[in-house]
C-alpha cells in the first residue's frame, strides 16, 4: 500500500479547526467544531480500512479485493451518535440563546419591575426602603407575580411597545406567544 | 442460565424506557409503577449474575450469533456483575426518591413525562458499559448513559442548568471523541476491537505505539471520572441539576469511567507503564478535590468536591497494580457509589426542609428533623471513613496495600489518602456543626437576604431564573419584619433563604408556590433511610463483598479468566 498523504492532511486540519472553533465563546461555533472533529474522527475510523477495495458484499468481489466493513459499520454508528448528539445541542444552543437573549433587549429583572409599575417612576424608588422581595437587580427573585397578576407575556408585549425601534444587534425577538397563562 | 440472564440488564431498561414513553402523560402513575417494576427486575437479574459470576465463574454471549471475534459480545465476570448489582441498586433507591418527590410536588400536571424514560436509558446505558466486552461496545454504552445524562442535567431548561449543561455536554463530547479516536488508531494498529483479542495482540506493539494507545484511552476515560487535571467539570455542573439526578450522576457516572479504567489497565495495558502518572494523579486528585470541598459553603458543591476527591482512592488503587490494591479500589468504588449517592439523596431532603443547601443559611436541622440528621450522620462518617463503617475498611484496605508496595511514592500517597480522610472528616462536620447542631437563633439573621444572594453565587443565583414569576411568596414571613424580634428574624430568614434558594427540584417547580416548613415527604424519606441502610449494609456485610473484590481483582490481573471466557476455551485468534 502506498501511503497517501491526502486523508491526513484532511483530517489534521479537520480536527485544527475544530478545535479552534470549540475554544470559541460563541455556541454555534462550538457546534460546528464538534461537527469538525466528529467528522476528522470519522476520517480518521475510515482510514483504519486500509487501501481502498472493492463493496464487502459476498459475490461480488473477491475477498482480497474487498475493503475492510468493519470501520464502515464504526463510522454508520459514530454518525448517528453525532447527529443525534449535534440535534440536542442544537436544542440547548436555541435555548440558552432565548434565555440570554431576553437580557440582550434588556427584558431584565429591573425593567420588568419597572414596566409593571407605570404609575411610578423608577427614579423615585429609594431601594433600601423596599422591603427585600422588592429590591432590583440581584434581589429580583422573590418578585411574585401573584401580587398583580401580570404574566410574563404581558411584560414581554409592554416591553416590546417600548424598545420598538431601537435597534438591536441581533434579530428582532417576537413577544413570546406560549408565555406564562 | 447465565447467558440468558446477561444481556437483560440491558435490554430491560431500553424496552422499559420505550414503554415509559408510551405511557407518559396520559398514564403517570403506570409510568412510575412500570420504572420501578423495570428496575427491580434489573437487580435481580443482576443479583442473579453476581451469585452465578462468582460461583461459576464469568460467561460471554455473543449477540446476534455472531462467532467470536466477529461480533458483539457482552461478558460478565466478577467485576461487572459486582458493579452491576451495585448501580441497579442506587438506581432503584433514586427512582423511589424520585418519584416521593414528584408525588409531593405534585407532578401529575406537569408535562415532563420524560423523566422515566430518560433514567432507564441512562440505566441501560450504565449496564451496557458495565457488560461490554469490545470496545466499541464500551463507546457506544457511554455515548448512551451521555446523551441520557444531557437530557437529565438540563432538565427544565432553566439558565444555571443550560449553563452547566454546556459545559458537561462539550467537556463528554470531547472525551467522547478522544475515545472513538483512540478505537480508530487501536483498531489500524492491531485490526480487532474485542478486547479478549486485543489483550493478546497490545502486547505485540511497540511500547511508544502502546503507550500513545494507553494514554489517549487513559485521557477519555479519566475525564468521565473526573481525576485532577480533568476534573474541574465536575463540581460546575453537577450541583444544579435536580436532587435525585445529582445523586444517580454521582454515584454512577463518574464510576463508569473508573471501571473502564480499571478494564483497560488491567486487561488490555498490563505492562503499568503509566501507573507512576496515575499515581501522581491520584493525590493530585484526593488534594486537590478536598481543599476545593473545605473551602465550599453549600452542601452540595462540598459534596461534589469529596466526590473528586474520592475517586482519587480508587485511582490510588489501580496504580498499584497489586492483588490487593485492585481489591481495595474495586471495594471502595462499590462503597462510594451507594454512600455518595445517598448523601446527595440526603442533601435533596436538606434542601426540603432547610429551604436551602448552603451551610451558612441552615441552622437547627437535628432539633427540627432528628431523624434527618441521623440519615446525614451515618453516611457522613462512613464516607469520612470512621472506624466501624466501610468507608474506613475501604480506606484500610487501600493503605494497607500502598504499604506493602513498599515504594516512596504509594507511601506519599498513604500519607496523601490519611490527610484527605481527616479533611473529609473536616468538611463533613462542619456541614453537621452548622447546619445540624447551631441553633437557629445563631444563625446570624443580617446576612439572610444579602448573604443569601452572594453566597449562591451567580451560578446559583435564581435571579437568572428565567420565569421568576413561578418563584414563591415568602410564606409566613411577617411584613416589615427587618428589625423584629429574634425569633421573627429566624421565620424571616427561613421563608427567604426558601424563597432565594434555587429551585432544584425541577419535577415539580409550579407546585413551589406555597411552602411552609412542613413533614418530609414518607416517600423520600423512606427511600433515603433504606440507601442509608443499604451503607451500613455494605458495613456488615464487608467481608462476603471484600472477599468478592478480592477474586476480582485476582481474576483482573490473571487476565485469562477473561479472555479464555470470550473465546470459549478455543485458540485465540
Amino acid at each position: 500500500m502506498t501511503p497517501t498523504v491526502v486523508l491526513p492532511v484532511i483530517i489534521g486540519g479537520l480536527y485544527a479547526a475544530g478545535v479552534y472553533l470549540l475554544l470559541d465563546r460563541s455556541l454555534t461555533r462550538v457546534l460546528l467544531g464538534f461537527l469538525l472533529l466528529g467528522n476528522a474522527t470519522n476520517l480518521l475510523l475510515l482510514s483504519t480500512g486500509g487501501p481502498p477495495g472493492l463493496a464487502p458484499i459476498l459475490g461480488y468481489a473477491e475477498p482480497d479485493e474487498m475493503s475492510d466493513p468493519l470501520p464502515q459499520a464504526l463510522i454508520l454508528t459514530a454518525i448517528v451518535i453525532t447527529f443525534g448528539i449535534a440535534a440536542f445541542l442544537l436544542a440547548i444552543i436555541y435555548r440558552s440563546w432565548r434565555l440570554v437573549r431576553q437580557e440582550v433587549i434588556e427584558v431584565d429583572e429591573e425593567d420588568r419591575r419597572v414596566a409593571r409599575r407605570s404609575d411610578t417612576d423608577a427614579d423615585d424608588i429609594d431601594p433600601d426602603d423596599l422591603a427585600p422581595e422588592d429590591r432590583a437587580a440581584m434581589h429580583a427573585d422573590t418578585l411574585s407575580a401573584e401580587r398583580d397578576r401580570v404574566s410574563d407575556r404581558d411584560v414581554e408585549r409592554t416591553l416590546a411597545r417600548q424598545y420598538s425601534g431601537i435597534p438591536s444587534d441581533d434579530v428582532d425577538l417576537p413577544p413570546t406567544q406560549r408565555g406564562a397563562p | 442460565m447465565i447467558r440468558v440472564l446477561t444481556p437483560l440488564p440491558v435490554l430491560l431498561p431500553l424496552l422499559g424506557a420505550a414503554a415509559a414513553l408510551l405511557l407518559g402523560g396520559r398514564h403517570p402513575r403506570a409510568q412510575r409503577t412500570l420504572s420501578i417494576l423495570v428496575l427491580a427486575a434489573v437487580l435481580t437479574v443482576s443479583v442473579a449474575l453476581l451469585l452465578l459470576a462468582d460461583g461459576d465463574g464469568a460467561a460471554s454471549v455473543s449477540v446476534g450469533g455472531w462467532p467470536v471475534p466477529l461480533g458483539i459480545v457482552l461478558v460478565v465476570d466478577r467485576l461487572s456483575a459486582l458493579m452491576l448489582v451495585v448501580a441497579a441498586t442506587v438506581a432503584l433507591g433514586v427512582l423511589v426518591f424520585a418519584v416521593g418527590q414528584g408525588a409531593a410536588d405534585g407532578d401529575d400536571e406537569t408535562p415532563i413525562s420524560i423523566f422515566h424514560p430518560t433514567f432507564l436509558v441512562l440505566i441501560a446505558g450504565v449496564a451496557n458499559a458495565f457488560l461490554a466486552g469490545d470496545l466499541f461496545n464500551l463507546y457506544v454504552g457511554f455515548e448512551i448513559l451521555l446523551t441520557a445524562s444531557y437530557v437529565l442535567l438540563t432538565l427544565g431548561g432553566s439558565a444555571p442548568r443550560i449553563r452547566a449543561g454546556i459545559t458537561y455536554i462539550v467537556v463528554s463530547l470531547l472525551s467522547s471523541l478522544l475515545f472513538l479516536a483512540a478505537i480508530g488508531l487501536i483498531y489500524a494498529a492491531t485490526g480487532t476491537v474485542n478486547m479478549a483479542q486485543l489483550a493478546g495482540r497490545l502486547a505485540d506493539l511497540p511500547d511508544g505505539t502502546q503507550l500513545l494507545l494507553q494514554s489517549m484511552l487513559l485521557i477519555a476515560f479519566c475525564i468521565k471520572a473526573a481525576v485532577f487535571p480533568l476534573s474541574a467539570w465536575l463540581p460546575d455542573s453537577y450541583p444544579t441539576a435536580p436532587a435525585p439526578v445529582t445523586a444517580v450522576f454521582a454515584g454512577l457516572l463518574t464510576k463508569v469511567g473508573v471501571y473502564a479504567v480499571i478494564r483497560t489497565q488491567t486487561l488490555l495495558f498490563p505492562g503499568g507503564a503509566l501507573d507512576q502518572v496515575l499515581m501522581w494523579a491520584a493525590l493530585a486528585t484526593m488534594l486537590v478535590g478536598i481543599l476545593g470541598a473545605v473551602a465550599q459553603t453549600d452542601i452540595r458543591r462540598i459534596l461534589s468536591f469529596t466526590l473528586v476527591s474520592h475517586i482519587g482512592y480508587m485511582v490510588f488503587g489501580i496504580a498499584l497494580a497489586s492483588s490487593a490494591g485492585l481489591a481495595g479500589a474495586i471495594f471502595y468504588v462499590v462503597h462510594h457509589i451507594a454512600i455518595q449517592t445517598t448523601l446527595f439523596l440526603v442533601a435533596g431532603l436538606v434542601e426540603r426542609q432547610g429551604g436551602s443547601t448552603g451551610v451558612n443559611r441552615l441552622g437547627g436541622l437535628a432539633t427540627a428533623s432528628p431523624l434527618l440528621a441521623i440519615l446525614y450522620f451515618v453516611p457522613a462518617m462512613n464516607l469520612a471513613g470512621i472506624p466501624p463503617f466501610s468507608g474506613f475498611i475501604g480506606k484500610l484496605g487501600l493503605l494497607e496495600a500502598g504499604v506493602a508496595d513498599g515504594g516512596w511514592l504509594p507511601l506519599v500517597l498513604v500519607a496523601g489518602g490519611a490527610v484527605t480522610s481527616l479533611l473529609t472528616l473536616l468538611a463533613i462536620s462542619r456541614v453537621w456543626s452548622r447546619a445540624f447542631w447551631r441553633p437557629p437563633a445563631q444563625s446570624p439573621a443580617e446576612d439572610t437576604y444579602e448573604a443569601a444572594a452572594a453566597d449562591a453565587g451567580p451560578d446559583l443565583s435564581p435571579a437568572l431564573e428565567p420565569v421568576p414569576a413561578d418563584q414563591p411568596e415568602p410564606v409566613g414571613a411577617p411584613e416589615g419584619a427587618r428589625a423584629g424580634a429574634r425569633r421573627a428574624a429566624w421565620e424571616r430568614h427561613t421563608a427567604v433563604a426558601m424563597a432565594t434558594s434555587p429551585v432544584t427540584d425541577g419535577l415539580g417547580e409550579e407546585a413551589e408556590r406555597e411552602r411552609p416548613l412542613r413533614p418530609l415527604p414518607r416517600v423520600m424519606v423512606g427511600s433515603t433511610a433504606v440507601m442509608v441502610a443499604v451503607t451500613v449494609g455494605l458495613t456488615a456485610l464487608a467481608g462476603p463483598l471484600y472477599g468478592v473484590a478480592q477474586r476480582a481483582a485476582d481474576d483482573l490481573l490473571d487476565r485469562t479468566p477473561y479472555i479464555s471466557t470470550v473465546f470459549g476455551g478455543e485458540e485465540v485468534p
